[in-house]
């Protein structure tokens, strides 16, 4: 079976078979879920049992149900977040390179500052001084995250600016945007789809840690960073709650990470296979 | 080893070359190579030349495999030995000359590390023994300053100079074989003379066989014993370099010699009387940093005439174009258009003076976004220029393929499935769908085959004849500046050295380097190189 042309790898295959699975079930998760997000159903802790197939949380809410509408918190605010970074990083990135010096100086230099400091440090100082809704999370993720899109956008559109086709529109009398958007952009587009992935899954785990430590989404949404961190005494007990988020969280990154290497692997091949050394 | 003259060194037998999707790229070609024996293999591209000389070093390139055919290098079968075995005989008894020279060196190294790099590695030499056959290869290739030359890196000599430093390379191991494929094509006539002279030297001085891979049968002539003709993989003739040129038998082979006699000989055409000029340059001075490109230049093109650009390369020629449509803003001077000043930046100036002059370039591939269809590279000025429907945009679409010889359907195509050939016509539909008064074309055909080229030039002649179209033609080419252009501009560092009517500069008296450049277009006789290096000494 071809997916776009191509045919994935078996690695590939078991991503793509891991994000639609979660996927599934971020969507449906009011269909799938046995009980509601925030009710407490059971005891601390409880063990699995077919009441609560992965047993209960900290205050006795079911573990499988949080597990479910946590996939459509967590993988919902990083797929949001990386759209909006993207947008925001790719325009700005194509302007840096179609638009001359003067906008590349700035923009780029803006870039510079912001990247000199550190992540995670900035996350935090805005969520602490704007408090942390949805929406402010999703907006300061994004425009942190658009200056690593931005760094890529602008060396992949560089590249191509000096094409002659880009040289020919602009002969025409073609404005920046139409320059962008039709002439740069449909070229940028692999490199920029797998590095969407990784920026996917970068997100995916900045939101999950910014909950963890308590910035992130708040309760009474489920999300799996702040699971984490609400069951992690458990396991001084040797308990198995908080394994059950920390799971998801590694079992969505690598299937997005299967499939990203993938979508390297088509676009760093020559157009047949080896050579006949 | 002996070195009989009469010793066979490559012999390629029933040689077969497939793509991976079963396209035969090379079909059932034997050939047999003997010391001091240069073969031309000549051919379209397409026809499987440099296929053949790299699959008589066992290699072929991405996507394809040698599936038959025996390959013997000194009575040695090299196909069936391991990689280290091929590894050994390339470079020592066969190495590859290739085009590109800038492409195959690397930039960061001094040339005399890479020349010396294989015969160390393949443990032949000792350093010093390597630097010493390195110089003695400098000075028999006639390079400037032979002992300090090895310290430069490659960026800082010029493109014939590379490209007989690459000789240099090729000749580090003392192989028996050269495999030349199209060593000239990139460089102008009057540094092709020079290479040509050299390796030709170099060849005998050594006592070597070469395979001389080349779309150009008045060069091979020079430099080949025996020719080979190719097509589509398979081998049309083989014949003495004398009598291919002279008595070729087949038909194909008739119609290349023709082609390439009829474009020295033909007659240049008549000078128009002259409309007023369209487009003007006057006085312009073009600058990148503190290089002066183009120095004071006056040109003019009017509607319906030709007006060539001649000159090698580095000479400003290209600058000239960039000058005059805006993308490069002169610092003297001013462009015109129907008698007015244009503003020298692109930015500055109005969709309607930019409608009126066009440009195609030299390199189809490029000049075409591989991710638009055909019918949207040539719809865009039709829509962007002159605001008609989607239907109307079809219609001239279809209107302007039919006008450039395409099939209407190749709208809906992506230009990456063209030819060189195919894909420079949609370069010109491109510029005819803006209607233009005059179309500014650098070396719109140096990229393509002989045949291919001649027909894109037969197209602009006729396009020119129904439309009243004017261009400034750009070009190294002076076979093409004879048959195409009412007036001739020889530029010489970013200067005009004679401008007239072709006639005029084609006869004498001639400024002395129009004169150079005119003897060093290669003619269809095998003594034709000799006779002008006796001339010139």
């Amino acid at each position: 079976m071809k997916l776009f042309g191509y045919k994935p790898t078996s690695t590939a295959w078991l991503g793509l078979a891991i994000i639609t699975l979660f996927i599934l079930v971020a969507v449906f998760a009011d269909v799938i879920a046995p009980y509601s997000e925030s009710e407490s159903v059971g005891q601390t802790w409880d063990d699995p049992s077919w009441d609560f197939l992965l047993g209960t949380d900290n205050i006795g809410r079911d573990m499988l149900s949080r597990l479910i509408f946590g996939a459509r918190m967590t993988i919902g605010v990083a797929l949001v977040t990386t759209v909006l970074s993207f947008l925001i990083g790719t325009t700005a990135g194509f302007l840096a390179a179609v638009g001359g010096t003067a906008i590349d100086q700035i923009l780029s230099r803006i870039v510079d500052v912001m990247l000199s400091i550190p992540l995670l440090i900035f996350a935090l100082i805005i969520l602490s001084v704007f408090g942390s809704s949805i929406m402010t999370l999703i907006l300061t993720l994004a425009v942190l995250d658009s200056t690593r899109v931005f760094r890529l956008a602008r060396a992949v559109a560089t590249n191509l600016v000096v094409m002659e086709y880009v040289e020919a529109a602009k002969l025409r009398g073609e404005g920046l945007w139409w320059i962008m958007r039709r002439e740069i952009l449909p070229n940028a587009l692999p490199p920029m789809i797998s590095e969407f992935g990784l920026r996917f899954c970068f997100n995916f785990l900045f939101v999950a840690s910014l909950s963890f430590l308590g910035l992130g989404i708040q309760p009474p949404y489920a999300d799996w960073g702040g699971m984490v961190r609400d069951n992690g005494k458990a396991i001084s007990f040797g308990l198995p709650a908080p394994l059950w988020p920390a799971l998801a969280i590694a079992m969505m990154t690598v299937g997005v990470n299967l499939v990203v290497d993938w979508i390297l692997s088509i676009n760093s091949r020559p157009s047949g296979a080896s050579a006949e050394m | 080893m002996t070195r009989d003259m009469n010793e066979t060194i490559l012999k390629l037998t029933d040689l077969r070359v497939e793509a991976l999707s079963g396209a035969v790229l090379v079909d059932n070609v034997s050939l047999e190579l003997k010391r001091g024996e240069v073969m031309g293999l000549i051919g379209e591209s397409g026809a499987g030349k440099s296929t053949i000389g790299l699959a008589s070093m066992v290699y072929a390139r991405a996507g394809c495999r040698i599936t038959g055919g025996k390959i013997e290098i000194q009575g040695e079968d090299v196909r069936v030995l391991d990689a280290e075995g091929r590894r050994e005989r390339r470079g020592q008894r066969i190495a590859y000359i290739a085009q590109s020279a800038a492409a195959s060196f690397n930039p960061a190294h001094r040339l005399m590390d890479q020349v010396t790099e294989m015969p160390i590695s393949h443990g032949l030499m000792t350093e010093a023994e390597a630097q010493a056959w390195a110089l003695e290869l400098f000075r028999a290739l006639d390079l400037p300053n032979p002992d300090t030359f090895g310290n430069r890196y490659p960026h800082q000599v010029s493109g014939g100079q590379l490209q007989r430093a690459m000789a240099a390379m090729a000749m580090s191991c003392r192989p028996d074989i050269l495999v030349l494929d199209e060593p000239t094509t990139a460089l102008d006539v009057t540094t092709q003379i020079e290479v040509l002279a050299l390796l030709k030297k170099l060849i005998r001085d050594y006592n070597m066989a070469a395979l001389y891979i080349s779309h150009d049968l008045a060069v091979v002539a020079q430099v080949a014993d025996r020719v080979m003709v190719l097509r589509h993989g398979k081998m049309v003739e083989l014949g003495e370099t004398g009598q291919i040129l002279l008595e070729p038998h087949m038909d194909y082979t008739k119609a290349l010699v023709a082609e390439r006699k009829a474009a020295d000989k033909l007659a240049m055409i008549a000078t128009t009387t002259r409309e007023k000029p369209v487009l003007e340059g006057v006085d312009v001075t073009g600058i990148y940093g503190t290089f002066k490109a183009v120095k004071h230049v006056s040109i003019s093109v009017a509607r319906g005439e030709t007006v060539a650009v001649v000159g090698e390369s580095g000479s400003g020629k290209s600058s000239l174009a960039r000058l005059l449509v805006g993308l490069l803003p002169c610092v003297t001077g001013e462009v015109k258009l129907h008698g007015e000043v244009l503003p020298p930046s692109l930015k500055d100036r109005n969709r309607d003076t930019l409608r009126k002059v066009q440009l195609i370039y030299q390199q189809p591939d490029v000049a075409l976004n591989p991710r638009q269809t055909i019918g949207e590279i040539i719809g865009r000025p039709v829509e962007f220029y002159f605001n008609r429907s989607p239907s109307e945009v079809k219609a001239r679409v279809a209107e302007l393929l039919r006008l450039v010889g395409l099939p209407e359907d190749y709208a809906g195509r992506l230009s990456t499935a063209l030819s060189g050939g195919q894909k420079q016509r949609i370069c010109i539909a491109r510029a005819l769908a803006a209607e233009p008064d005059i179309i500014i074309c650098d070396e719109p055909t140096s990229a393509l085959d002989q045949l291919v080229a001649d027909e894109i030039l037969k197209l602009l002649k006729q396009l020119q004849d129904t439309l009243g179209v004017g261009y400034l033609f750009i070009t190294h080419d002076l076979g093409i500046v004879r048959r195409i252009a009412h007036r001739t501009a020889v530029m010489l560092q970013g200067e005009i050295i004679a401008q007239g009517p072709t006639a005029d500069i084609f006869a004498p008296p001639f400024h002395p380097y129009t004169e150079k450049l005119l003897s060093s277009v290669p003619e269809m006789r095998t003594d034709w190189l000799d006779e002008v290096l006796a001339k010139r000494a």
